[in-house]
């Protein structure tokens, strides 16, 4: 189980107040994969974090795990294991904004 | 007694208020989708339960909600607007060749004969089309081959965000685009034309250019399709041939730059504004909160002011911010940038304040069923 910890406009969104667990069956896991599956379980959630055709990332959200940044490392490239076997959640941040 | 519904975006979620035909007493619901922008909000006129919203963030970019029981349950539909083919480019401010990138869907228009076909009109300029109500979206690519490459964004973007549609013949369409101008298609959007002869805006090289004209909002009068309104940039316009022909209409405007323009319910030749002082200052007159109103297509204005703020008022109404309804007495609304949403129940001679702390209004709608 991944564990994916959201901004509070999209858990509204997907009427969820906690972290939202995924089910990959994949011995390692991408934060592809780990969109994939969130777009797949959450429909409300497609093209939320990446532009739905390109797939590009949303120039202001950001992956944060284990305290390291992982917004412009490879998406297809494994996540820390800790993010795999849920012991540690994936946050997912959008760029703060003040006024 | 039938039941009036405000559909409402605003900068920070949508609203629905609510009321009876004597339109006092207003419940308002919301917001929905808090601290979202909702672009646009509308229901079918074929199904006043059948809603859509329009909501875009800069963070978390397009969602079209679709509901089917009048807001109670929402669920997304397609947010895929790809445009046809290799889409080329268009001017960027810097006069340089600029991707065409999709942004945002400033408006929805449903059909008025088909409950599952709508038309959403996008930033970067472009039109697009579902016949599924909402599952997949096909753009009508043949606006942008009206010199497209050539189109410029205005401040605001370069937005397609009127699309009016004949309710006499379904294959002739209107659209208007920001800083580019009107359009029409006689094939159901298949292929369109430039209609601006006869503007005229000072603020681009040749100030009665085929194209460039920033058109800001078009209406019609469902029984006389062939007479369309136009707020521009500058200048409030008419044309009585399908937009063959614009003749300016602004007469005794304090200011003839605005956003909104609508035409009475009953009476077709009762068209309203609301005059902003300038491009730059994008509030009213002297402080003062005024609809226009010209009970004979144009050129002769009445200031209507009764119930509405006539000193210290500084906010902007939004083009897509103001909508009539179909009751006996025509009931006017707008929103402002204040967060306050005005209707008069008679024409416009009254006005009340039924809110007054929304977030910014971006939209406007109204149902009567």
């Amino acid at each position: 189980m991944v564990f994916i910890e959201l901004p509070p406009q999209l858990k509204t969104l997907i009427k969820q107040n906690e972290a939202v667990g995924l089910t990959i069956s994949k011995p390692e896991v991408s934060l592809t994969h780990v969109i994939d599956q969130l777009e797949h379980d959450y429909p409300a959630l497609k093209g939320t974090l990446r532009d739905p055709i390109t797939k590009k990332r949303r120039p202001k959200i950001r992956f944060f795990a284990c305290q390291k940044d992982y917004t412009f490392h490879d998406p297809h490239a494994p996540l820390p294991q800790v993010v795999r076997d849920g012991q540690e959640p994936l946050l997912v941040v959008g760029a703060i904004s003040g006024g | 007694m039938s039941t009036v519904r405000l559909l409402v975006g605003t900068k920070k979620g949508a609203f629905i208020l609510t009321s009876n035909e004597q339109r006092k007493d207003w419940d308002v619901t919301g917001p929905l989708f808090g601290g979202f922008e909702i672009y646009h909000f509308i229901g079918s006129p074929l199904d006043p339960k059948r809603l859509y919203a329009s909501q875009c963030s800069e963070w978390f970019g397009q969602i079209i909600h679709r509901s089917d029981d009048a807001g109670q349950e929402w669920y997304p539909v397609s947010n895929e607007f790809k445009y046809q083919g290799d889409p080329g480019t268009h001017k960027w401010y810097d006069g340089s060749d600029k991707p065409w990138e999709f942004k945002r869907i400033w408006h929805i228009e449903p059909s008025r004969v088909d409950v599952d076909t709508l038309f959403a009109g996008a930033e970067d300029a472009a039109l697009f089309k579902t016949t599924d109500g909402g599952k997949s979206w096909v753009e009508l690519a043949g606006l942008r081959d009206i010199q497209g490459h050539d189109w410029q964004p205005g401040a605001g973007g370069l937005c397609l965000h009127t699309i009016l549609i004949d309710p006499e013949n379904a294959n002739r369409m209107y659209v208007a685009i920001s800083a580019a101008g009107a359009f029409r298609s006689d094939d159901a959007g298949q292929h369109w034309r430039p209609i601006n002869q006869g503007l005229r805006s000072e603020y681009i090289p040749e100030p009665e250019a085929e194209i460039g004209h920033c058109v800001h909002r078009l209406a019609m009068h469902p029984t006389r399709p062939d007479v369309l309104f136009m707020q521009k940039h500058w200048d409030v316009m008419r044309s009585d041939n399908g937009g063959e022909q614009w003749t300016e209409v602004s007469g005794n405007l304090p200011s003839d730059f605005g956003f909104p323009i609508a035409v009475h319910s009953h009476e077709p030749e009762t068209i309203y504004v609301i005059p902003i002082k300038s491009d730059s200052e994008h509030y009213p007159p002297e402080g003062k909160l005024r609809v226009y109103r010209s009970r004979g297509g144009g050129n002769e204005w009445e200031a209507l002011t009764h119930g509405l703020p006539q000193e210290h008022c500084y906010v902007n109404i939004l083009r897509d911010a103001m909508a009539v309804d179909s009751c006996d007495q025509c009931g006017i609304y707008f929103g402002t940038t204040g967060g306050q949403v005005y209707a008069s129940s008679d024409g416009g001679d009254h006005w009340q304040a039924i809110v007054r702390d929304l977030p910014a209004v971006l939209s406007v709608e109204v149902q009567v069923f």
